[in-house]
């Protein structure tokens, strides 16, 4: 929506348009309907495309819901505790999580990215055996790459009421928790750009 | 059982109090075994749990007392979650009798050091007096900047708003401050900083300056007794070759109240902390933080570990960065601002008043084109000052050797001249396709009180906002500069030949013997034929 009036319905997006957002660099303009012309950027995708019958131009709204998705994939994250898996397999919201606790919620371990976790296996026996099947079915962020600092900001405001993470990967992903409460969410305000200098700004 | 008195035919209870036709027929009809059979049940509902202490005849007699209390609604459904808290009350009050340790909540300790951003001074009748000597309140009107700012969308929460608000007063009564204005915030990793400019008074800033020149002056003593007992060292030992690299001249910062540092900042990583003063800005540090792209930890005493590296510490960083922002986006609507009528605009005048005659064009103007926005501030040469200054003219120290050298480099490098002050921003050039500006209006529902809004986009996060004869510039962001491509750290320079090329360090491969014979063999017989010459010679005498 551009008026927050009148909504409309974003298609998801496929791989191969993941794929060719990624190669759009520079801001949105603002109109769903702007054409970036491809052939500038990717020669190759727009030769393929125009074989396939299809003009060699990307929708301002397919990239809008690429970088959505993208943005939801790598840095859309939870805190742990907050959802379950059952043994048969399916997640869902566990009903009573009553928040970190402000010690937890200081460290970036309590919290989880919500994707398909990756590299669960790559654990070593010693933390599988902390940890929860039922809690700890996530990638958690302290293995987000640069190591170390980890591409994530996390402060208290409000003298500890609140904990907010910044996201230094995608600048403007800003999540925000209050301890020992339900309350937890992020929100996105930005250029919907990556923020590919990281690993020279840490 | 028989309480409500013998049952007419044609009511619905007739005949049950018969024995055998009662409902409950599975209950046990002798009234003694009944009463054992209740007793047993009693009893094992009282059975004590093994792990908890509790037993399950208790626990039922607080939910029921509980949700008869209570009368919570839909109460079937959250049974469990009411049971749930009743284990978790039975916990917490066992554990009374050992009196946990009174944890104070960081929140407490939080709002502690806030309580002293709220209490009142004791010395208000000497503050009253000052103000009506200065005639302009110093206080800058945080709330009322953040009210409109509010309207496009931008800026912190209410309650942040006023810790600013209060902690810009404190910082007024402490500093002789002559006007001081919220300049914006800059997130860090750790923490962040809350920024604030400010103009002193006059005669402190002579104060600081003269402290200033007293240590340079004694550095400057320092190196050179230094410098004289090295050179009686090095007279001993035989000196490696000197390098014939010359750092290029330093070029001095400008003059506090001028230029780049026309301001004064100051700095706390939240409101309550106390305020520290940003050192003034050198060029160097300016041209290197064009170069580079860090994140601010929040720490002022952080290292800037980067290449090229950085001449100084993280608060020497930031003090660049905010200048660059300040040069690149702070900007008024034009005419605000006129140049005084007796200054000169070649020397690009440096100060400029407010135009009593200014008339606020109205807000769609200011929306629709650029030409009506103009920077105040100073823009940054390459350099890395605002006013260019021939760095060969200041050596005073120089060596005799590179004296024609210099001259020659003199001619090379040319006066730089940057826009000078007051320029429209339409003439900013935009990168790529994205233009410098992108205006808004807040609401296009009210226009009657809808400002205008300027986002930069060569620094998201810097934004300006203008209405009526009100305008005020603000910056909330991480402290970057916006590049379409990415940001490429500049390459090493190549290894610089370590020692000019003499005959005596050159390598040379040593003659192998056969050219050494040779060499001999050719060394005789020119000895040879000189002594045949001689011999000649002698002979033809």
């Amino acid at each position: 929506s551009l008026n927050c009036l009148d909504w409309s319905l974003l298609t998801p997006a496929t791989e191969e348009v993941l794929a060719l957002a990624e190669e759009v660099k520079g801001r949105f303009q603002g109109d769903p309907s702007f054409e970036y012309s491809l052939a500038e950027i990717n020669p190759e995708a727009a030769a393929r495309l125009v074989q396939s019958g299809k003009e060699p131009v990307m929708k301002e709204e397919a990239r809008l819901i690429a970088t959505i998705e993208q943005i939801d994939r790598a840095v859309g994250i939870v805190p742990r505790g907050a959802f379950v898996k059952t043994p048969l397999g399916s997640v869902h919201e566990n009903r009573h999580f009553e928040g970190l606790s402000l010690v937890e919620a200081k460290k970036l371990s309590s919290y989880f990215h919500f994707t398909e976790p990756t590299n669960l296996k790559n654990k070593t026996l010693l933390e599988k055996a902390d940890l929860d099947p039922s809690t700890d079915f996530l990638n958690s962020l302290e293995h987000d790459i640069p190591q170390g600092k980890g591409s994530w900001s996390i402060q208290l405001e409000k003298g500890g009421s609140v904990v907010v993470l910044r996201s230094l990967l995608w600048l403007g992903l800003t999540f925000y928790h209050v301890p020992m409460t339900k309350q937890f969410g992020y929100v996105y305000f930005g250029t919907g750009e990556k923020n590919l200098d990281l690993p020279f700004m840490l | 059982e028989g309480g409500h008195g013998p049952y007419q035919p044609h009511e619905p209870g007739y005949g049950l109090d018969q024995p055998g036709y009662s409902p409950y027929e599975d209950e046990i009809p002798d009234a003694q075994a009944r009463m054992l059979a209740i007793k047993n049940a009693k009893a094992y509902l009282l059975k004590t749990s093994t792990k908890s202490g509790l037993n399950v005849y208790d626990h039922f007699a607080t939910i029921l007392t509980k949700i008869l209390d209570e009368q919570p609604a839909n109460t079937v459904d959250i049974i469990e979650t009411i049971s749930q808290d009743v284990k978790w009350a039975q916990f917490r009050k066992k554990m009374d009798t050992l009196r946990d340790e009174h944890l104070i909540p960081p929140t407490f300790e939080a709002a502690e050091k806030c309580k002293a951003l709220f209490i009142k001074e004791t010395g208000e009748e000497e503050h009253e007096e000052l103000d009506e000597e200065m005639g302009e309140p110093a206080l800058p009107n945080v709330m009322e900047t953040a009210f409109y700012f509010e309207q496009a969308g931008i800026g912190l929460s209410k309650d942040e708003c006023y810790y600013i608000f209060l902690a810009f007063k404190n910082l007024i009564s402490v500093q002789p401050i002559q006007t001081c204005r919220f300049w914006g915030k800059i997130l860090g990793l750790e923490m962040n900083y809350i920024i604030a400019e400010v103009q002193l008074r006059e005669g402190e800033e002579e104060e600081e300056r003269e402290e200033e020149e007293e240590e340079t002056v004694a550095e400057e003593e320092k190196e050179m007794g230094e410098g004289e007992e090295e050179e009686e060292q090095k007279e001993k030992e035989p000196e490696p070759p000197k390098s014939t690299y010359k750092p290029p001249p330093e070029i001095p910062k400008e003059a506090n109240g001028t230029g780049t540092n026309k301001y004064v900042y100051f700095v706390c990583n939240e409101p309550g902390k106390p305020w520290v003063k940003l050192p003034p800005v050198t060029p160097a540090q300016i041209v290197c933080a064009r170069q580079i792209k860090k994140f601010f930890t929040g720490r002022l005493d952080a290292p800037i570990v980067s290449f090229p590296p950085f001449p100084g510490n993280e608060a020497n960083y930031l003090r660049a960065q905010i200048a660059r922002i300040s040069a690149g986006t702070h900007v008024s609507p034009t005419g605000f601002y006129q140049f005084p009528e007796d200054e000169e605009e070649e020397e690009g005048g440096d100060t400029y008043e407010e135009n009593p005659e200014f008339e606020p064009p109205p807000v769609a103007e200011m929306v629709e084109s650029l030409a009506m926005w103009a920077h105040h501030v100073k823009g940054i040469l390459k350099q890395g000052r605002c006013v260019w200054i021939n760095p060969a003219q200041k050596s005073e120290e120089d060596e005799e050797e590179g004296e024609e050298e210099e001259e020659e480099e003199e001619e090379e490098r040319q006066e730089e001249t940057g826009q000078p002050l007051l320029t429209l921003i339409s003439e900013d050039e935009g990168m790529k396709n994205i233009p410098a500006w992108t205006a808004q209006a807040s609401t296009n529902l009210i226009p009657e009180y809808s400002i205008a809004i300027l986002q930069s986009n060569r620094w998201p996060g810097a934004y300006a906002f203008a209405s009526g004869r009100k305008f005020e510039n603000i910056y909330f962001g991480w402290g970057h500069k916006y590049s379409p491509e990415s940001h490429t750290p500049t390459l090493p320079p190549p290894a610089e030949a370590e020692f000019p090329s003499e005959p005596g360090i050159t390598e040379a491969a040593d003659p192998t013997v056969e050219e050494e014979l040779a060499f001999k063999a050719a060394q005789e017989e020119a000895l040879a034929e000189d002594e045949e010459e001689e011999e000649e010679e002698g002979e033809d005498d």
